[in-house]
């Protein structure tokens, strides 16, 4: 199977290997997009007769979701496989699910897996385009381009913006795709969060720790702000989830001392009252639900772009309404 | 192209002359060109102008080098219960091929050898496979859970020559001492994989930038260096013989060191891995780079060497640890620990430490041969009159590049695949028969 070599190359496996313009390519693609989800009939034929598999490995109603969506709205033909009930749970490898998509021609691949370099995995195994949709700890790398494209809107650029990116710093994959996108697109980039929830070393990615919020909060243009897994509690990385509230939790008396023009971003779904009380997640410096929105934009970019798409056509391909 | 051979033509009945060869014992340092003659499987003489028999096999060895055989006292085999990775016969020729005249199995089987049968069994297929020696190591705990003392004695009446929970650490320093106190009475090492699993909380690889990067769980140095510290006190507090496995941090050979330095009774591996390669070489995710202890950091591969050149880790071995591919291609997290070793560790040891002038020859020899039989007190490492035949013979100009496709081994998990390497073995012989022989180049 020959393949078009795209801007991005054959897969999106994580935003550590892309330049900084081919992070830009995909912001400035998902633009165009955005406009087609604000129509009453929001659908362009671009990646018709194209099939994508959705294959989550791990339970993501949200993630999921807006992939579907994308593809959907790129009239491509999508299958959902979710590890409950599937072969995975029989104890099928992945590289036996890899030969499977390989025989069923699909031309494209989502998936989510719980284990970091999953991806990657399955990418140097199948012809088709792989989209990491989450691997362990590794790389979300469509959640880190929608947190650009967010950041982007609101601030105007990325460049020279600090961002600090608040919670389970060790465990997250959204952290990662975050630090090495907007590293490479100039940001200044902070992380806070507990010691024990912090990675060995994180500091030689080009990042600055903060150890308590308060200093995080005064210093950032965005936060960032994870949500902590119920399980962190159970495996004892935090005493309790209300004593994480207590230090690390974003309130609205600790944003006080923030600037006036402080965005707040947060993957979802939010634990309100554990990582992010109320009424800062409702309230006018949140962007949650721009992210949502700009998912869906930033996902029918990559997907354009990986089946061969450019950033000029994307401009057209937006006028070509499906009749 | 030299290819492996297996030859039954010598049958350990007819002498066997090894003449013109750089004769390297560092037992009774000696290290010139001379004779070995073997007969009634032992030496029989070390010398120039020795008269052969007249049924002696003669191997003209001008240009390659003699040395007491070398032992890896760390080798799984995986027979009983891992047949599809390694059987005893298949890894007892791939020790052969490797230029090993012997080996130690480690007894974390399915079921493990924790008892006198299980020695035994291992002990009778090693003979049988007819190829390097196979020496069985006894489990220190019944079913390797770290609870209760096996029956030390009767596994060493059975042949045991040593004993370790190798895989799974010794957790209880209660057992430990136990162990080592207990094993006094039978002269025995008490080998331990040195690690606090409290401490290394399920990692996959090292702890450091490379894991941070891949999002990959991480092991510090400290929960190696932590039960290193550990097991020398209990060894000081019992003055029983601890054998530290496969050291690979910094801290962990510089309290080796400084025990030595005190008189405990240590003895500890270096292994070929942790000797050339750093964490980096897991980038990718590459599962032929997964092993416990992980691969570390630099600094710690220029002390595991520090360690190795000057005595502080006397036994150099492989964890030659074989797994059927399937297993390694997974995602890392899912991936088994280990990699083959015993057909790529003269290779690699002779290239990039000898070569690479970081040991000489003899120091090699010592560390791969005379070090390991004295650690577990097996026969061989020395070439004295009247030792057992043991002798590899090794070519030091051989230039060839790993393929595991050559391998003897049933696996093929090695990160050395495609290596360029100057050194191997030609000849190996094991009582006095050759078990191992590749076309002369
Ligand atoms: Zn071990």
């Amino acid at each position: 199977m020959s393949r078009l070599v795209s801007d991005l190359g054959k897969d999106l496996v994580g935003l550590e290997p892309l330049s900084a313009n081919q992070i830009r390519t995909v912001l400035d693609t998902a633009e165009p997009f955005k406009e087609i989800s604000e129509r009453p009939i929001k659908k362009v034929p671009v990646l018709r007769g194209k099939t994508i598999v959705n294959l989550f490995f791990e339970p993501s109603t949200r993630t999921r979701v807006s992939f579907e969506f994308a593809e959907k709205r790129l009239s491509a033909d999508t299958v959902n496989v979710t590890a409950a009930g599937s072969s995975v749970v029989k104890g099928e490898t992945l590289v036996d699910t890899a030969r499977n998509m390989e025989a069923m021609r699909i031309d494209m691949v989502v998936m989510r897996h719980i284990a970091s370099g999953a991806a990657r995995f399955l990418a140097e195994r199948i012809p088709s385009n792989v989209i990491n949709a989450g691997d362990g700890w590794h790389e979300h790398p469509t959640q880190g381009l929608l947190d650009l494209l967010t950041i982007r809107d609101h601030k105007g650029r990325i460049e020279g913006t600090r961002v600090c990116i608040v919670g389970d710093i060790l465990h997250s994959r959204v952290a990662r795709s975050n630090i090495y996108g907007l590293l490479k697109l100039g940001a200044e980039v902070g992380v806070c969060g507990p010691p024990t929830l912090l990675p060995v070393g994180i500091q030689e990615l080009g990042v600055q720790v903060f150890r308590r919020v308060e200093e995080a909060i005064e210093w950032a243009d965005v936060l960032n702000v994870l949500r902590l897994q119920l399980e962190r509690m159970q495996s004892g990385f935090v005493p309790s989830l209300r004593e994480y509230n207590r230090f690390y939790g974003v309130s609205s008396a600790r944003l006080e001392r923030a600037r006036e023009d402080l965005l707040i971003l947060h993957p979802g779904p939010i634990n309100r009252g554990v990582e992010m009380d109320s009424d800062v997640a409702d309230g006018p410096r949140s962007v949650i639900l721009n992210q949502v929105t700009n998912g869906v934009a930033v996902r029918m970019a990559v997907l354009y772009l990986l089946a061969g798409g450019t950033p000029e056509t994307a401009e057209s391909a937006k006028h070509a309404a499906e009749s | 192209m030299r290819g492996p051979l297996l030859t039954r033509e010598s049958d350990g009945h007819q002498p066997l002359m090894l003449k013109g060869g750089r004769v390297v014992d560092p037992s009774q340092g000696l290290d010139e060109v001379t004779d070995v003659l073997l007969a009634d499987g032992v030496v029989e003489a070390v010398g120039t102008g020795l008269g052969a028999p007249d049924d002696a096999r003669i191997v003209e060895c001008a240009g390659h080098v003699v040395t007491s055989g070398l032992i890896d006292v760390h080798v799984h085999l995986r027979e009983p219960g891992g047949e599809h990775k390694e059987t005893i016969l298949t890894g007892a020729r791939a020790a052969a091929a490797g230029g090993f005249t012997a080996v130690c199995a480690m007894p974390n089987t399915d079921p493990c050898v924790d008892d006198p049968a299980s020695v035994g069994f291992v002990l009778a297929a090693g003979q049988r496979a007819g190829a390097a020696r196979v020496y069985p190591l006894g489990c220190i705990s019944v079913g390797q859970k770290g609870e209760r003392l096996t029956e030390v004695g009767e596994m060493v009446e059975a042949g045991a020559v040593a004993i370790t929970d190798d895989g799974c650490p010794v957790m209880d320093s209660g057992l430990m001492r136990l162990a080592l106190e207990y094993a006094r009475i039978f002269d025995i090492a008490v080998a331990d994989h040195p690690e606090d699993l409290g401490l290394s909380r399920h990692g996959v690889m090292n702890e450091g930038l490379v894991a941070t990067r891949l999002g990959l769980r991480g092991k510090p140095n400290a929960s190696e260096d932590a039960h290193v510290l550990r097991d020398l006190m209990v060894a000081e507090l019992t003055g029983g013989h601890v054998h530290l496995q496969h050291v690979s941090t910094r801290t962990g050979v510089e309290a080796i060191r400084r025990a030595k330095e005190r008189g405990v009774r240590v003895t500890a591996e270096a292994t070929p891995h942790h000797l050339l390669l750093t964490d980096e070489a897991v980038e990718g995710y590459r599962t032929d780079a997964k092993m416990n202890p992980p691969l570390r950091s630099a600094a710690d591969v220029e002390a595991v060497r520090a360690g190795l050149k000057d005595g502080t880790l006397d036994v150099l071995a492989t964890d030659h640890a074989p797994h059927h591919y399937d297993e390694k291609e997974q995602p890392f997290d899912d991936a088994p620990n280990g990699i083959v070793g015993l057909e790529t560790s003269l290779g690699l040891v002779h290239t990039h430490l000898v070569r690479g002038g970081l040991i000489d020859l003899p120091t090699m020899v010592e560390r791969m041969s005379v070090a390991p039989a004295r650690a577990f007190g097996l026969s061989g490492g020395t070439l004295r009159k009247g030792s057992a035949g043991d002798v590899t013979v090794m070519d030091p100009e051989a230039r060839w590049t790993v393929r595991t496709e050559h391998f003897l081994s049933k696996s093929r998990n090695t990160p050395f695949e495609g290596w360029d390497l100057v050194g191997r073995a030609v000849l190996t012989v094991v009582g006095g028969r050759i078990v191992w022989e590749a076309g002369w180049g």
